[in-house]
């Protein structure tokens, strides 16, 4: 394993962690201040990818895609939540999961209506297609430092946002305790559209932001979804802080698993059987992981306040 | 647990109805020149038995678990891989079938049992996954394209031979009616009873001396290793087996046909069953894009319907 | 030492500590329940109350101080094993089965009783060992009737003392009572007054409880809690005439069962 390597893997893998992260903080926010599972979040992702994608290509302008596509998702995030989701709050979860499971089948098959089944393929543009000059002899993609840029731009953004600003503050007054701040005057239905709005925003962006690197996709963002699941589930549901965390450290040791998993078995295994488990192995590292985490800690490494045993 | 208060149900006599229809299937669809529905109705009872099981758990022990299909799986690829390497004996594929979901189940049920809520339905969902990428990353046994099973379980008697379609289509009904008749008796046992107990009230039942962990984890076990049956019956039946038995989506159609089949009713899980694939099969005769149909149907079913079929049929508001 | 077993406290808790992020709910607390009589445990709102019934019935893990019950050391049992041992209790908020029927709601501490429950097949409904004690115990407190109502059509009072008959279910040596008159009116407190009263001798009993005409008409001995300190144990007329206890707690209404009762009422 030469470090040039090890570094461009580490480097893939917190970019990964940064799509996740971009998916986990909308599903940890919503979830941690409405308390609402939502597997469309997964749909999100994927309109994001597709509508963004579209403008991209009819305008020949990516980055007017992107530009566009966040009025497009805020608009379309709080259309499904005043039309479905808002009904869901006062049920319990297996009716949301249901629900939300009902919405990720009607988006699949919208999208396959559209833009019919093969996908769509979305180049990356011209000044963004190349590699850049890291030192130590490391090269690196450009887009993908590109990602992981907007991905912390985001984190610093959002941390600012519910810990700095107005909307924050109602933010935070409206997940401990909604009535009272429905009583001092917050109009609560119209913060939580606004809330999934964000949500939305943030999925399509990570959804939108991939999309030159795999293509999209029909169902792309389930797979994402439910990886964005054990992040919120590793880093405790509702922090914004537990989210990024978990999300760079899952995106990081998925990735390196992958690469490095089977050379590492080597040194403990013949060949032939180090070859056949480490693929094996790496697809279930995080899991692994997840109910380490879970097995020591059950509410996650940053449990929610008030959510003692 | 009433079992003479449901009988009177509309939604039993619905039930009713159906088994007869699961009975009758191999000689009444022929005849009335509908002879494919005898597949699907074999289809759907394997649907069943795996909705039962998971009924025991989630809808009378209140854990929702959103990877059950898992179990599917690997009754599934038990038969699958045991074939692969040219272990057709039945019942060695059964017994495998039966400690491996017992043992998958024992530890998944150990993780996920410490946790509650969400925390439950997301750890179960990510342990399903886990198991399902290991078997797309399974080259040997065909990755995501699956395996086909060449020759079916042979269980050595020389009058049952699954090779032959009736003696199959009997065995799962037989099956499914074993499985109605366990899940009938244990819901109404003593340990049936600590679980029921423990859905409602957890703090209770340990306030009056039952340690309730041992006991959920028991009842998930043994919810486990029935659906790890179904796959096993699913694999026999299909003579193929994917990752795609045990991918999330089977798991949270399983839930929707407990739910849509009323939550903790004996025949729920069946009726579910049928009624959540016979409409998938009708909707999909009619378009290729059936799921911009049926997607938005179970948006409002669970707005609207939230007893499920048992909750209509019943003339009596549905209980909170 | 048959004495020294005579004497010795039924229950006992020793500097138990136990606190919730920066608030002590309980401070160093020990107390000492005598056999056969009714302790009795008042003080604010807010003064940890419920917190020790949590704590010494197992539900809650102090973060010091030890527990004794019949002399054994009980600290480190679960709440099921203490159950097993002789000393179960109620709760403030009524925690019946409410879609279990009244009989079903006590045949679950009775099976509990006759160990473990890893039975799957036989019906519970037509097991005579089972329906046979739980009628009964129906029947003694006055149950008897509702046996086949479900626990949730209850009338309130009926849900309290079903409450309490779960726990007589476990047959108990000790019975850790979380505010028996919780939500109740004059009358229907009255009612369980009595039963409690019934009760006495039969049983060693903590009743935590805000009602002031219940603590004086049932109990032996009273301990004064605030903010999880005791600061004061003794006979009923020594704590109504405490001075400590009158300043810092029978304050404001010093005698006056009404005012006592009312209290109670908001408490629930």
């Amino acid at each position: 394993m030469d470090y040039v390597l090890l570094t461009e893997q580490f480097l893939n893998g917190f970019q990964l962690g940064i799509i996740l992260f971009l998916m986990a903080a909308g599903l940890t926010l919503v979830f941690g201040i409405m308390d609402l599972v939502n597997l469309a979040h997964g749909s999100m992702f994927m309109i994001g990818a597709f509508v963004g994608g579209t403008i991209a290509l009819l305008t020949d302008s990516f980055i007017l895609g992107v530009i566009l596509m966040i009025p497009a998702m805020l608009v379309i995030g709080m259309a499904v939540e005043m039309t479905t989701l808002r009904t869901l709050y006062p049920r319990d979860h297996l009716d949301q999961v249901l629900a939300t499971f009902g919405l990720i089948l009607f988006f699949n098959e919208a999208v396959r209506l559209i833009w019919g089944p093969e996908g769509l393929v979305v180049p990356l543009p011209a000044f963004l297609d190349g590699t850049v000059e890291l030192g130590l002899g490391i090269t690196y993609p450009v887009y993908r430092i590109v990602i992981i840029a907007i991905g912390l731009a985001v984190a610093l953004g959002l941390y600012i946002l519910v810990g700095k600003t107005r909307i924050g503050m109602l933010i935070r007054a409206g997940a401990s305790n909604r009535t009272m701040a429905g009583a001092l005057g917050v109009n609560i239905p119209k913060l939580f559209s606004i809330v999934f709005g964000i949500g939305a925003v943030l999925a399509g962006l990570a959804g939108l932001i991939i999309t030159p690197i795999t293509q999209a996709q029909i169902g792309m963002g389930e797979d994402v979804l439910i990886l964005a699941f054990v992040v919120i589930v590793i880093g405790g549901i509702g922090s914004i802080r537990g989210a990024f965390i978990a999300s760079i450290v899952t995106g990081v040791i998925d990735t390196m698993g992958r690469s490095f998993l089977d050379q590492l078995l080597l040194l403990f295994l013949p060949a032939n059987a180090a070859e056949s488990a480490g693929p094996a192995l790496s697809s279930m590292l995080i899991y692994i992981l997840m109910a380490a985490i879970l097995f020591f800690r059950p509410q996650g490494l940053f449990p929610p306040k008030g959510a003692g045993a | 647990m009433n079992m003479r208060a449901e009988l009177r149900n509309p939604a039993t006599i619905f039930a009713l109805l159906v088994m007869a229809l699961f009975a009758t299937g191999p000689f009444l669809m022929p005849a009335l020149d509908e002879p494919f529905y005898v597949i699907v109705f074999a289809r759907i009872m394997v649907w069943g038995i795996a909705a039962i099981s998971l009924n025991l758990i989630m809808g009378y022990g209140g854990m929702i678990s959103f990877g059950h299909a898992v179990y599917l799986g690997i009754g599934g690829y038990t038969v699958g891989i045991l074939a692969f390497h040219g272990v057709t004996d039945g019942w060695t594929q059964l017994a495998v079938a039966v400690f491996g979901s017992a043992f998958i189940a024992f530890v998944f049920g150990a993780i996920s049992l410490r946790t509650r809520g969400v925390y439950f339905i997301m750890i179960t969902l990510a342990l399903a996954q886990m198991i399902f990428f290991l078997s797309v990353s399974a080259e040997r046994y065909g990755s995501d394209d699956g395996l086909n099973i060449l020759s079916r379980s042979d269980f050595g008697v020389g009058f049952f031979d699954l090779e032959d379609q009736m003696t199959m289509y009997y065995t799962i009904f037989a099956v499914l009616l074993l499985a109605l008749l366990v899940s009938w008796r244990i819901v109404g046992s003593r340990f049936g009873n600590v679980i029921r107990a423990a859905k409602s009230n957890e703090t209770r039942v340990q306030a009056v001396g039952v340690a309730t962990y041992r006991y959920r984890l028991t009842a998930f076990v043994i919810a486990g290793v029935m659906c790890g049956i179904a796959g096993l019956l699913q694999a026999n039946l299909e003579r193929f087996v994917s990752p795609d038995m045990m991918s999330w989506p089977r798991s949270g159609e399983l839930i929707f046909m407990v739910v849509l089949g009323g939550m903790s009713t004996i025949f729920g899980p069946v009726t579910g069953a049928f009624v959540y694939l016979m409409v998938s099969d009708f909707l999909a005769e009619w378009t290729i894009h059936w799921h911009i149909v049926f997607g938005p149907l179970l948006v409002l079913v669970v707005l609207f319907a939230r007893g499920g079929i048992a909750g209509l049929l019943d003339r009596k508001p549905a209980r909170e | 030492m048959s004495d020294a077993a005579a004497t010795s406290p039924a229950l006992e808790a020793r500097s138990l500590v136990k606190t919730f992020g920066g608030l002590t709910a309980t401070d160093n607390l020990s107390l000492e329940v005598a056999p056969g009589e009714i302790h009795a445990v008042i003080g604010p709102n807010g003064a940890g109350k419920t917190t020790l019934v949590n704590i010494l019935s197992g539900l809650m893990k102090p973060d010091g101080g030890a527990m004794l019950f019949r002399g054994r050391d009980i600290t480190r049992l679960s709440a099921p094993a203490r159950v097993k041992a002789g000393l179960a209790r109620s709760f403030q908020i009524t925690s019946i089965f409410r879609d279990f029927t009244v009989l079903e709601n006590v045949m679950l501490p009775v099976q509990a009783k006759q160990g473990h429950s890893y039975r799957f097949w036989g019906r519970t409904d037509r097991d005579a060992r089972l329906t046979g004690p739980a009628q009964d115990l129906l029947e003694r407190v006055g149950l008897g009737e509702r046996a086949n109502v479900r626990a949730g059509d209850l009338a309130y009072g009926e849900q309290r003392q079903l409450e309490i008959a779960i726990a007589l279910a476990t047959e108990p040596s000790f019975l850790l009572l979380d505010e028996p008159m919780a939500g109740m009116g004059p009358e229907e407190s009255q009612g369980m007054i009595a039963f409690l009263k019934a009760l006495k001798g039969d049983y060693t009993m903590l009743l935590v409880e805000h009602d002031m005409d219940a603590v004086f008409a049932l109990a032996d001995r009273i301990t004064v809690l605030v903010y999880g300190r005791v600061i004061a144990t003794g006979a009923p007329d020594a704590i109504r005439n405490d001075p400590d206890v009158r300043a810092a707690y029978l304050g404001d209404d010093a005698g006056d069962g009404e005012a006592g009762a009312d209290t109670g009422g908001e408490a629930a």
